[in-house]
C-alpha cells in the first residue's frame, strides 16, 4: 500500500531556523530517505514553497474566484509530502517516526493514496 | 532539537505577535518588553516541563500581561507576588485569551509595532536597530556587531530612540483602510532599508552584516502573512528574495565583485527564485503596479534568463521606463542606461547619462558606468577620468578593485568593456 506521508507544521517556526539548523535536519531527513530508496520504498517526495507564495482557486462559484494565500488559514501548514510504500499501517507509522525523529516538531499525516500517476516530469 | 531549541523558537516567532498585544494594552513600549521578557523566563522554567503550549503566542501575552500587572499593583499596594503556581496556572485563561484574539487585532497589533519603529523624526539607522531590538529579538551586543558600532554607543542610540517616540501619541485605536495602508507602506519602506544594509554591505564586512537581510526576510514574510492581497508587499517580498537569491555569488573569494553577467548561475538558491517569481508572478495578476513590483519584475527577468544571452533587455528597459515614472529618479534612470546600453547601444546609453551629471556627480556607480560607456566607444581618455573619479568615490575595496580591473585593461588593450554591477 502507498502512503502519502504529509507534513504538517508552523511555517513561521520553521523559518527562524538557523542556516545549520535547516541544513542539519535536511541531512537528518536524507540519511532516512536514503534508506527507504535502498528498500525500493520511495516515491516523489515535494517540498512545498511557503504558503505566501499560494493561491487559492474557489470553485464554488462561477467563474472561480481566485485569491491570494493558502486554502484554510491553519496554525499549522502544509509544508510537503513523501509517498512510500509500506506493507501496513504499522510500517507507515514506524516510517514516519523515523522521519520525525530526523525533523522534529509538527506532525504527520499518514494518508493511504488511492492512485498514482507516475506523469511525465524528470525527477 | 535540544529542548531548549524549540522553546527558543517558538518565542523569536511568538515575539511580534505578544509585544505588539502587550503594547495596546499597556500603551508603553517599556512596559510591554518587560512584560514579555518576564514571561519568556517563566515560558523557559514550565515549557520543558509541562511541553509548549497550544498557542504560545497568547500563553506569553497572558502570562506577560499578569506579571505586569501584578507588579503595578504590587508598586501600588505594596503588597506581596502571588506565587509561581497560579500565574503558571494560565490553561483555562490560554483559551479565553485566544478567543478575544481574532485576526484583525493582532494584525494591526504587530503593524503597529512596526510602524512605531518607523517614527520620522527618528533617524533611518534608529528605526531598524530600534526593529531588530523590539521586533525581531535581536540582542544589542548583535546589532551594534551588525552596524559596526561598540555596544554602549548601540545602547545609546536604542534609548534615544526609544525616548523620541515615547514623546509622541502612539495612534492605539484599529487605523481606518487610508491609514493602514500608510502604515504599510512605512513599515515596507524601512523593511527594505533593513535588507539593504545587510545585502549592500558584503564584502569585507560579509559574515556580521548578512545577518540583516535574513530578518528583513522573515520580516517580510510576517508581513505578507498578515497581509496576503497586498501587491506591493508581494513585489517587495519578491524583490528581496530575487535578489538575496544571488547574494552568494556577487562576490568572488577574494571579496572582489563578480558582475551580474559573470555569475556562476548554478550557484544561485533556487528555492529563493522560485518563490520570489511565484510572488511577483501572483503580485502583477492585481494588475495595481507600484514600484516595488517593477523592480521586482526586472530582478525577475534575470533571475529567469539562463545565461546572461537569455536576459530580456527590451523588457527590463520598459519596466525602467515604468519605474522612472511612478518613481522618478536619477538612479532609476542611470540604471535604465545600462537596458539602454544593450537594447540600443553606448551612444543612446551616455546621452541618458550624461545630463544626470550634477545630481550624480558624487555616486560611484554613475562613473562607472559612464567610464564603462565611454570605454566602448573608444573615447579611452574620457573614460580613463571617469575610472579614476569612480575609484576615489568607491564604498567598498571591492568596488574599488572592480574598477581598476576596467582600468588596467584599458591600458593593456583597446577591447571593449562590459556594463557595471547592478
Amino acid at each position: 500500500m502507498l502512503y502519502a506521508i504529509l507534513c504538517y507544521h508552523q511555517e513561521d517556526v520553521v523559518q527562524s531556523w538557523s542556516k545549520e539548523k535547516h541544513d542539519q535536519t535536511m541531512a537528518n531527513l536524507a540519511k532516512v530517505t536514503d534508506k527507504l530508496m535502498k528498500q525500493r520504498r520511495l516515491g516523489p517526495v515535494a517540498r512545498l514553497l511557503p504558503t505566501t507564495a499560494a493561491a487559492t482557486l474557489r470553485k464554488d462559484q462561477e467563474p472561480p474566484l481566485v485569491i491570494d494565500g493558502p486554502f484554510a488559514e491553519t496554525k499549522e501548514q502544509l509544508l510537503g509530502f513523501f509517498i512510500v510504500d509500506c506493507q501496513s499501517l504499522d510500517a507507515a507509522i514506524e516510517t514516519s517516526r523515523e522521519l520525525a525523529r530526523a525533523n522534529m516538531g509538527g506532525s504527520y499525516e499518514i494518508r493511504p493514496v488511492a492512485q498514482l500517476d507516475a506523469g511525465v516530469l524528470p525527477p | 532539537m535540544t529542548p531548549l531549541a524549540w522553546v527558543d523558537a517558538a518565542l523569536t516567532t511568538a515575539r511580534p505577535q505578544a509585544i505588539g498585544a502587550l503594547l495596546r494594552y499597556f500603551r508603553d513600549l517599556d512596559t510591554a518588553e518587560e512584560a514579555f521578557q518576564d514571561a519568556c523566563l517563566r515560558a523557559l522554567k514550565t515549557w520543558p516541563q509541562q511541553g509548549p503550549p497550544r498557542d504560545p503566542a497568547a500563553w506569553l501575552i497572558m502570562v506577560g500581561r499578569n506579571v505586569a500587572l501584578d507588579s503595578m499593583r504590587r508598586r501600588a499596594k505594596q503588597v506581596a507576588l502571588p506565587d509561581e503556581q497560579t500565574l503558571s496556572d494560565t490553561d483555562d485563561a490560554e483559551t479565553a485569551t485566544v478567543e478575544r484574539l481574532d485576526d484583525s487585532h493582532y494584525r494591526d497589533d504587530i503593524l503597529r509595532l512596526l510602524f512605531i519603529c518607523c517614527h520620522p523624526d527618528v533617524p533611518v539607522v534608529q528605526q531598524i536597530a530600534l526593529a531588530l531590538r523590539i521586533v525581531c529579538g535581536l540582542s544589542v551586543a548583535q546589532i551594534a556587531r551588525a552596524f559596526l558600532v561598540g555596544p554602549s554607543a548601540m545602547e545609546q542610540r536604542i534609548t534615544r530612540a526609544k525616548a523620541r517616540i515615547a514623546k509622541t501619541a502612539v495612534p492605539f485605536e484599529a487605523p481606518g483602510a487610508a491609514e493602514r495602508a500608510e502604515r504599510l507602506a512605512a513599515v515596507a519602506a524601512m523593511i527594505y532599508l533593513l535588507f539593504n544594509e545587510g545585502y549592500s554591505a558584503r564584502g569585507s564586512e560579509a559574515g556580521s552584516r548578512a545577518p540583516l537581510a535574513g530578518e528583513a526576510i522573515r520580516l517580510i514574510r510576517l508581513l505578507l502573512r498578515l497581509f496576503p492581497a497586498e501587491p506591493e508587499i508581494m513585489g517587495l517580498a519578491a524583490l528581496m528574495l530575487l535578489q538575496e537569491a544571488r547574494a552568494g555569488s556577487r562576490f568572488d573569494p577574494e571579496g572582489e565583485i563578480v558582475l551580474l553577467e559573470d555569475q556562476d548561475r548554478n550557484r544561485w538558491d533556487k528555492a529563493g527564485i522560485a518563490e520570489g517569481l511565484a510572488l511577483i508572478d501572483k503580485a502583477m495578476r492585481h494588475k495595481r503596479p507600484g514600484p516595488y513590483q517593477v523592480q521586482a519584475a526586472i530582478a525577475a527577468l534575470h533571475a529567469r534568463a539562463a545565461t546572461p544571452q537569455d536576459t530580456d533587455w527590451t523588457q527590463i528597459d520598459l519596466l525602467y521606463a515604468n519605474l522612472e515614472r511612478l518613481q522618478p529618479s536619477a538612479i532609476v534612470t542611470l540604471n535604465r542606461a545600462v537596458a539602454v546600453n544593450k537594447v540600443r547601444g553606448p551612444n543612446d546609453a551616455l546621452a541618458m547619462v550624461e545630463p544626470l551629471n550634477e545630481r550624480l556627480a558624487g555616486y560611484f556607480y554613475f562613473h562607472g558606468l559612464r567610464g564603462a560607456l565611454l570605454e566602448q566607444l573608444g573615447r579611452h581618455d574620457d573614460a580613463r577620468e571617469s575610472f579614476a573619479r569612480a575609484i576615489a568615490l568607491a564604498n567598498t575595496p571591492a568596488e574599488a578593485a572592480h574598477i581598476r580591473h576596467h582600468l588596467d585593461r584599458l591600458s593593456a588593450s583597446p577591447r571593449p568593456a562590459v556594463g557595471t554591477e547592478k
